[in-house]
């Protein structure tokens, strides 16, 4: 039996999945030889983003190959070598196993395996097995118990232990109760939660039943991006599959559980990832957080204990159950078990979805399952924790992923965005960037936060465009300080992580801005000339019109150039040059 | 006012008005189905959740400029949403962001002159190893270039246009 799985994740919908999909079904429809030749199927997202449209093809001679960068052209090769006359298509065969050796899957255990719309697909991998366990074999509190065993923590950013959480939502009193998956994830750089969603919803849904049981909740929130519309798709229909299966409903495997299952689309707040702001915007509030005490899981929903958890945690509940505790926390670190999992994205040449043991060092992770830098030679920082984390120097590479050691090294482990920079990254702009995000997403309620970081941001503003003072540094770093420790939630305690991280690492590219006019990354366009590369040009003529201040001349077919006393490095010659002629200096 | 709200596109969020009324938490969905019906809130929108749901008008102006995804004006045919992700920053969103601003000859927020599209700035689309990538419409377009993302906006132009003529 041969079969043809094409990734049909968001990021295998962007690269073309479709039209490689609907390839595929013409080709097994229409010779007539072919029909029962192999079976072709949808599949999510397997992380190797980077090779995208990516199509598996599975038989018994040759157990599973990979194809990457799949055109519909391609397949209709592929179709030909291999599903034809069985022999592999060698020149487009993508090679999964170096990417994958290093790797430990448990959250992503089904993720590109299984067809996220076929809950059969997911029942046939032990899918609610763990939960028919509970419900048959084990108490609330011995649930409760295996999970504090596990070690397993937060995998949304703040890392706290889930059993301790849910032990504090099991003891507090109240006629209802509420299990929320925040499925917000409103980090620019991170995809996990959205490939996770798309490509195996049910561990989700069984994630959360489990944890319903264990609280004794009766009605579960799954608050999610309105930004993820297949996200949306595919959990609505797991929804519908899992109630019709009685997996959801008010009997739960005739064993008198009940638990429902809500969705709420987000609309837009990044500040809706802090918990209590996400109560608000689900009571139909505008999303601002509020003191805590009482905790949610006190006081949360509509007022009643409510246990929120990330998509992540509830993804690898299921597992932990049906391993045991001791499965989980023999991987790890002292103070964090079980795997971690990264989106790398950047100037990486593998990016894309990985599940590392926790402890596997940066380094490991970045040049041994990443690949290294797109450009060869060394990284020069690492983006962890998304706008509330910070840059991790190329020389802290060794620091292994563990809670409390990237948490010293000034960023956090956040939930799980790894951007990659390299020598073209100005880390002034970066930092800029992340502020830019923090601010427009304060949600006005501390001053601190919504003026500071206002604030910050004029002043990096002008550091990009050659205006920066001196006392700018100083007077950055008071700031940052006084934000951090006035605001309320989150988002306003770690706005100025990227700028405080970059300060301390980066100080050098700070002061050649502010001292020297210059970037050494010659990405702040204002501080850069632009020059026109003789061996490149060809002479036309499409910069000329393009320059709004006529500052480029030269005659058809002959060099052209750059009037730099004239030029106003807007860029914009750059955009439209198809040659990449273009300098800058 | 009240009556203009009967107009044939309002149907689904007329319906769902009355389906979720006194039903606690539901202003963010009503909010979602006004603007999938209309595009965007109009006032009257505004004014039948007010009446039907018992919320004042004030608190729902306050949610809508609390969230992003909401408009108080109408959008054009065609959205086009620029990712600004990190990912995407880092490998040149601030470019492809220039080309649209200059293709279309809007400023982010803003809808063209046509009514054929309006631009937006996103924090991520979560592609983000396909970066640079921008949506249109519920279409994700990923590795840009200003050569691509040009051809992507012409080519839509010129649907467009044949869809009106015809």
């Amino acid at each position: 039996m041969r079969e043809v799985l094409v990734g049909l994740g968001s990021c295998g919908l962007a690269a073309g999945g479709l039209k490689v999909y609907e390839r595929f079904e013409e080709l097994l429809g229409s010779g007539e030889s072919c029909v029962s030749a192999a079976v072709l199927k949808k599949t999510g997202c397997i992380g190797m983003c980077h090779a995208e449209v990516l199509v598996e093809v599975r038989d018994d001679a040759h157990g599973s190959v990979f194809y990457g960068n799949v055109s519909p052209e391609k397949a209709a090769a592929i179709f030909e070598s291999h599903i034809k006359n069985g022999r592999i298509a060698d020149e487009f065969k993508f090679d999964a196993v170096a990417a994958t050796t290093k790797q430990k899957r448990i959250a992503l255990r089904n993720s590109g395996v299984i067809n996220p719309d076929n809950i059969d697909e997911y029942i046939a991998r032990q899918g609610y097995k763990a939960l028919e366990k509970v419900l048959t074999e084990l108490t609330p509190a011995e649930v409760i118990t295996t999970v504090s065993e596990s070690g397993l923590r937060g995998r949304g950013g703040a890392g706290f232990p889930t059993g301790t959480k849910w032990k504090f939502a099991a003891a507090s009193k109240g006629d209802h109760k509420y299990i929320i998956c925040n499925a917000d994830e409103g980090d620019p750089g991170a995809f996990m939660d959205r490939s996770l969603l798309e490509s195996d919803p049910h561990s989700l849904l069984e994630g959360m039943a489990i944890a319903a049981y264990a609280i004794c909740a009766d009605t579960g929130y799954i608050y999610v991006r309105a930004e993820y519309p297949e996200a949306i798709k595919h959990l609505k229909h797991a929804i519908s599959q899992a109630t019709k299966r009685g997996f959801l409903g008010d009997n739960i495997f005739g064993k008198g559980f009940k638990f429902n299952i809500r969705l709420k689309e987000g609309a837009g707040a990044f500040v809706c990832g802090e918990e209590t702001a996400l109560i608000a915007s689900i009571e139909g509030k505008r999303g601002m957080p509020r003191v805590r005490p009482p905790f949610p899981v006190e006081s949360g929903l509509w007022g009643y204990p409510t246990s929120i958890n990330n998509v992540e945690t509830f993804a690898n509940v299921a597992w932990i159950i049906l391993n045991g505790p001791s499965a989980f926390n023999s991987l790890g670190t002292e103070g964090s078990k079980g795997t971690k999992v990264f989106a790398l994205a950047g100037k990486i040449k593998n990016g894309g979805l990985v599940e590392v043991p926790m402890g596997m060092t940066l380094n490991e992770v970045i040049y041994d399952i990443g690949g290294g830098t797109t450009l060869g030679g060394p990284f020069k920082a690492v983006q962890m924790g998304g706008p509330s984390g910070g840059c991790i120097p190329a020389n802290l590479g060794s620091t292994p992923v563990d809670y409390e050691q990237i948490t010293a090294t000034g960023a956090i482990m956040g939930s799980g965005g790894m951007v990659v920079m390299g020598e073209t990254t100005c880390m002034v702009d970066v930092a800029r960037f992340f502020l830019s995000f923090t601010q427009n997403e304060s949600c006005g309620k501390c001053t601190f936060c919504r003026i500071g970081t206002k604030r910050m941001l004029e002043i990096l503003e002008r550091i990009c465009v050659g205006n920066g003072k001196e006392e700018d540094i100083p007077l950055l770093r008071e700031l940052g300080e006084q934000i951090k420790s006035s605001s309320l939630c989150g988002l306003g305690q770690s706005a100025p992580n990227p700028v405080l991280t970059t300060l301390r690492y980066f100080l050098d590219e700070y002061t050649a801005h502010i001292k020297d006019k210059k970037c050494p990354a010659k990405s702040c366009l204002a501080l850069v000339d632009f020059a026109i590369d003789a061996e490149k040009c060809i002479g036309c003529g499409l910069c000329i019109p393009s320059c709004a201040v006529g500052a480029i001349t030269g005659e058809k077919k002959k060099l052209h150039t750059i009037d730099v006393a004239m030029c106003v490095r807007c860029g914009k010659c750059m955009t439209v040059c198809t040659v990449n002629a273009i300098l800058k200096r | 006012m009240i009556q203009e709200s009967c107009r044939p596109e309002a149907g689904a969020f007329e319906k769902m008005l009355w389906q979720y009324r006194g039903e606690p938490g539901m202003l963010i969905p009503m909010l979602q189905a006004s603007q999938e019906s209309y595009g965007y809130v109009p006032p009257d929108a505004i004014e039948r959740i007010s009446y039907v749901m018992g919320i004042p008008e004030a608190e729902i102006y306050g949610v809508i400029t609390f969230y992003k995804q909401f408009r108080l004006k109408p959008l054009g045919r065609h959205i086009v949403r620029l990712c600004k992700g990190t990912a995407c920053h880092v490998v040149g969103a601030e470019t492809i962001g220039q080309v649209i601003s200059d293709e279309l000859n809007v400023a982010p927020d803003e809808t063209t002159e046509d009514g054929i599209f309006t631009y937006m700035v996103v924090a991520c689309l979560g592609c983000c190893s396909l970066a640079p990538a921008m949506m249109i419409d519920n279409q994700t377009y990923g590795r840009l270039t200003p050569q691509t993302t040009r051809k992507l906006l012409r080519q839509y132009r010129r649907n467009a246009a044949a869809e009106s003529a015809s």
